[in-house]
């Protein structure tokens, strides 16, 4: 065990954890945060995510000793129900969800990649969401919301 | 945690808590296998189900759970619909089986069936409408005939102003009164609230990451449980070395209940370690039928037969047809594959258990609880907490089990949550079927026999109130699965009833001289042989209807195609059912359908091929009506698909909500998509080798996408029927029509992956 200190949604908290643990156990059961889910384990579905200096990261499969100093944003640090950052007003708008578990990482991919490639067309959005599931299949109504963001954002 | 009562106190409402109910009374009830009892929530009783506060609040309490579907905000609709008060006055809660009355599993696409039409919520939420405006009579001394319910209030027809609302009514009062089987419902064409496109009540917290999932659930004092699964299907514990643990950090307890083991420890990670890490020495279980030959497997086993339908003239029949049509088609094991691995939160202390549980059943996972622990049904206590989208029965009630009895191991609250592998490898997988279908056609090349011949292998399933042993953790704990017994068909008696789909909607279901089928051929055989998997299986989303739907429509596409018909026409020559006609010609005429028969006059030999094709069917014969159009482009060279337009024509009868039935509808044809494409469960000789998403073939988000058009038909006057299920179920076969009408190649085996579209190209095979 040692005590690690993380930024985490514009907060300093410092942890005492085995450096091996993966970042997403200590975003959601030492920070208890719900945005990051436990979906494989195995850096696969993208259920994890969270934004790391800048980056969509599988926390799932990413040690909390390798963030440092980097900056970590999860879903509800994009915004709140209140004020839903434009890509979660997005999705909220047009109700891309079923049982929403998948949101998460769906939203902050695409969120980090954007942001990234700001004028990212469909076929390379396609390539950054190419092993992001959802397994209720809303993709339909994903893509939408997806599109509405960027081109609001553009 | 909120009690009925405590939250009854909070609210102000002064309805009686029904937990409380004499212990005297309760066991009087009815007893199950384990002890189970009939709810003591009197599901008779209106304050069952309806609590109205002093602020005039109302809370409705529901058997029927939110899973991804949508229910939550539909039933929340039809409360606020019957009650007149606004969506955001009402609160659901659903199944907890201390506040909320027993309403079984949900699944089988029977919610809005229960609970939309003249009973259960439904009636309840009715009753609760007319009991206050009866109150309100008195109150106002002015006749029942003169006032109408709105907005929270019963006013004075003439005088609006002369009003009172409801929490005054009821406050002072229990309302103790007996669900109304005759109280009216508000008819649909004055419908407000449901009907309407509602927006989905959770979104908003779901999208932001503040909703509260089973996942997220924190107990004081909670530890953190993982399983060790065998690693070998039908292996049993030969020994547990626990020193191999034993030093390891946060480390609290190995527990072993006979097969069934787990280490709990103070953090998740370290659970999870010490889980790869405990050395448990296994036998060895009996070798799995290699996967190569399991179609061919199925044929030699014992058998349990059953009828659906038999003319007992389909032999003769068939030796004086024209001509006669045959195929095989084979559908794979496939899994729910839940975006979440199952979790479950258990406290077990003192005699007494309480499980949060993403359970699609409630009450029935009391009791099984119950029976693993050693307690009273009446002693546990099952709270629904929502999970990742299920599709029928994932790993949740096993999980479930997996926390009670490590719970119950260390005197302390445990969550667990599977591993990926845990969850694929030991989930209750859809069915594997084979399937031979026999066609005769007459000289008019009209279809005059059909024949149908299934096997599907089965092992356990949902436990029920009393087969906690149909699924893993149940099994491993020493309890066993619905035995498998072989038996010969007896011939169908009473009514004739498809809730598989095995009978094809063309036939026209004849029983005991009553036809109740969907169709016109009047010589029909339907017999389903069930084989003893070596696999759990379940009801995954439109379970057995998914397969045969596939092998239906498909052999009558074929049988189309020989006789030159064009493939929608020849549907509704053999169909009687007026709703399933009309969706078929809805669909149709959405998708500007180009009447010809199949395959494609000019189908290309190379590059890319175009087709399109239909499917469609009478959900469980008589649970919701859907027609899919697919058109599809196919890469010959590849021979990859990708369909590029659904067109989906649904009726469900009266429609709750129709932005959520459209957003089933696209789930389920994607869903379809992805099972017909890529999903398919893998063994070798001994065990599952499909354990995670390289092994098991999801399509992601980043897919092609094709357009999805849905024709809703919002049928007046008829009993609400689910639409979960309906969509999904005609995809493979839409898909399948629409590459033969593309290439001339048949698809008779899911998935249609690219090595079969190829190799089933270079065989050459016509349709």
């Amino acid at each position: 065990m040692s005590a690690i200190t993380l930024r985490v949604n514009g907060r300093t908290h410092t942890v005492d954890v085995d450096p091996a643990t993966p970042l997403l156990y200590v975003l959601s059961d030492d920070l208890a945060l719900r945005g990051p889910k436990f979906g494989c384990g195995l850096g696969q579905c993208g259920a994890c995510a969270a934004i790391v200096g800048g980056r969509a990261v599988r926390t799932c499969v990413t040690p909390v000793s390798t963030i440092g100093t980097a900056e970590i944003t999860t879903l509800e640090g994009l915004g709140t129900p209140e004020r839903p950052h434009p890509i979660q007003k997005a999705f909220i708008d047009e109700e891309a969800a079923q049982c929403g578990f998948c949101l998460n990482g769906i939203i902050v991919t695409v969120k980090a990649y954007l942001d990234q490639h700001p004028k990212a067309g469909d076929a390379e959005l396609q390539q950054a969401t190419s092993t992001v599931l959802c397994r209720c299949f809303t993709h339909a109504r994903m893509w939408k919301a997806i599109k509405r963001y960027a081109a609001e954002k553009a | 945690m909120v009690t009925r009562r405590d939250f009854l106190k909070t609210s102000g409402a002064l309805v009686v808590s029904f937990a409380s109910a004499p212990l005297l009374e309760r066991a009087t009830l009815a007893q199950g296998p384990f002890g189970t009892r009939a709810s003591h929530i009197d599901p008779s009783q209106l304050d069952s189900w309806i609590a109205i506060a002093a602020d005039g609040r109302v809370t409705a309490y529901t058997g029927k759970c939110e899973i991804g579907q949508g229910i939550l905000t539909a039933q929340t609709q039809l409360v606020a619909e019957e009650l007149s008060v606004p969506l955001d006055r009402v609160t659901l809660v659903m199944c907890d089986t201390d506040v909320a009355p027993d309403q079984g599993t949900t699944s089988g696409s029977q919610s809005t069936p229960t609970n939309f039409n003249e009973r259960n919520l439904a009636l309840a939420a009715a009753t609760a409408r007319e009991t206050l405006v009866k109150l309100a009579s008195a109150h106002l001394g002015v006749p029942v005939d003169q006032l109408a319910a709105a907005d929270g209030f019963v006013a004075v027809r003439s005088d609006r102003a002369k009003r009172v609302g409801y929490g005054e009514l009821v406050a002072g009062r229990k309302l103790n009164v007996q669900l109304d089987r005759n109280a009216k419902r508000r008819p649909q064409s004055e419908w407000t609230t449901l009907g309407k496109p509602a927006r989905r009540l959770d979104m908003a917290a779901m999208a932001t990451g503040r909703f509260e999932f089973v996942h997220n659930v924190r107990v004081p004092g909670m530890l953190h449980g993982a399983v060790v699964r065998p690693p070998l299907v039908g292996a049993t514990l030969a020994g547990i070395d626990e020193a191999s643990v034993s030093g390891m950090p946060g480390v609290v307890k190995v527990v072993v209940r006979k097969n069934f083991v787990g280490v709990v420890a103070e953090k998740p990670w370290q659970a999870m370690q010490a889980a790869g890490k405990l050395k448990a020495n296994w036998n060895p279980g009996p070798p799995l039928p290699p996967q190569r030959d399991f179609y061919d497997h199925l044929r030699k086993q014992p058998s349990r037969d059953g009828f659906v339908v038999n003319s007992g003239d389909v032999d003769a029949t068939l030796a004086k047809a024209a001509s006669v049509v045959k195929a095989t088609y084979r559908h794979p094991y496939q899994m729910h594959g839940s975006m979440g691995t199952s979790c479950a939160v258990a406290d077990v202390r003192n005699g007494k258990a309480t499980v949060w549980s993403p359970t699609q059943s409630a009450y029935p996972t009391r009791a099984g609880v119950a029976a693993l622990l050693g307690l009273q049904p009446d002693d546990v206590r099952v709270v629904f907490t929502r999970g990742a989208g299920c599709y029928g029965l994932n790993g949740a009630d096993a999980v479930s089990f997996d926390a009670a009895l490590l719970s119950q191991g260390v005197g302390r609250p445990v969550r667990v949550q599977l591993s990926r592998r845990d969850e694929m490898a030991w989930e209750n997988y859809g069915f594997a079927y084979a399937i031979d279908q026999r066609i005769g056609v007459d000289a008019n090349g009209t279809i005059v026999a059909w024949d149908y011949e299934a096997w599907f292998a089965s092992r356990g399933g949902r436990p029920g109130y009393d087969r906690p042993g149909n699924v893993v953790t149940g099994t491993l704990a020493g309890l066993e699965p619905q035995p498998f017994r072989p038996a010969q068909a007896a011939e169908p008696s009473g009514e004739f009833r498809n809730g598989s789909n095995a009978a094809p909607s063309y036939v026209a279901g004849r029983v005991a001289r009553k036809a109740g089928g969907a169709g016109t051929i009047a010589s029909e055989r339907v017999l389903a042989h069930t084989i003893a998997s070596p696999f759990f299986t379940g009801p995954l989303r439109s379970p057995s209807r998914l397969q045969n739907t596939f092998a239906h429509e498909c052999i009558l596409d074929e049988v189309a195609a020989q006789v030159k018909a064009d493939p929608v026409a020849y549907r509704l020559r053999h169909l009687s059912d007026a709703r399933l006609k009309a969706v078929v010609a809805a669909a149709a005429k959405a998708a500007a359908w180009d009447a010809r028969p199949s395959p494609r006059p000019a189908a290309a030999r190379s590059g890319m091929a175009t087709g399109r094709g239909i499917a469609c069917v009478a959900y469980e014969g008589d649970n919701g009506y859907v027609a899919m159009v697919a058109e599809v482009s196919v890469d010959r060279s590849t021979g990859r698909i990708v369909p590029t337009r659904f067109v989906v024509a649904q009726d469900c009868g009266p429609i709750s909500n129709p932005d959520g039935m459209r957003n089933q509808i696209e789930g389920g044809a994607l869903q379809g998509l992805s099972r017909a494409l890529g999903e398919e469960v893998t063994w070798d000789d001994r065990a599952v080798t499909s354990v995670d998403w390289r092994t098991y073939h999801s399509l992601p988000l980043g897919m092609a996408v094709p357009a999805i058009e849905s024709v809703l038909i919002d049928t007046h006057g008829v009993e609400a029927m689910g639409a979960g299920e309906t969509a999904i179920t005609v995809v493979a076969a839409a898909i399948g029509n629409a590459v033969f009408d593309a290439t001339g190649v048949r698809l008779r085996e899911v998935p249609f992956t690219p090595d079969r579209v190829r190799s089933a190209m270079n065989d050459g095979r016509p349709g």
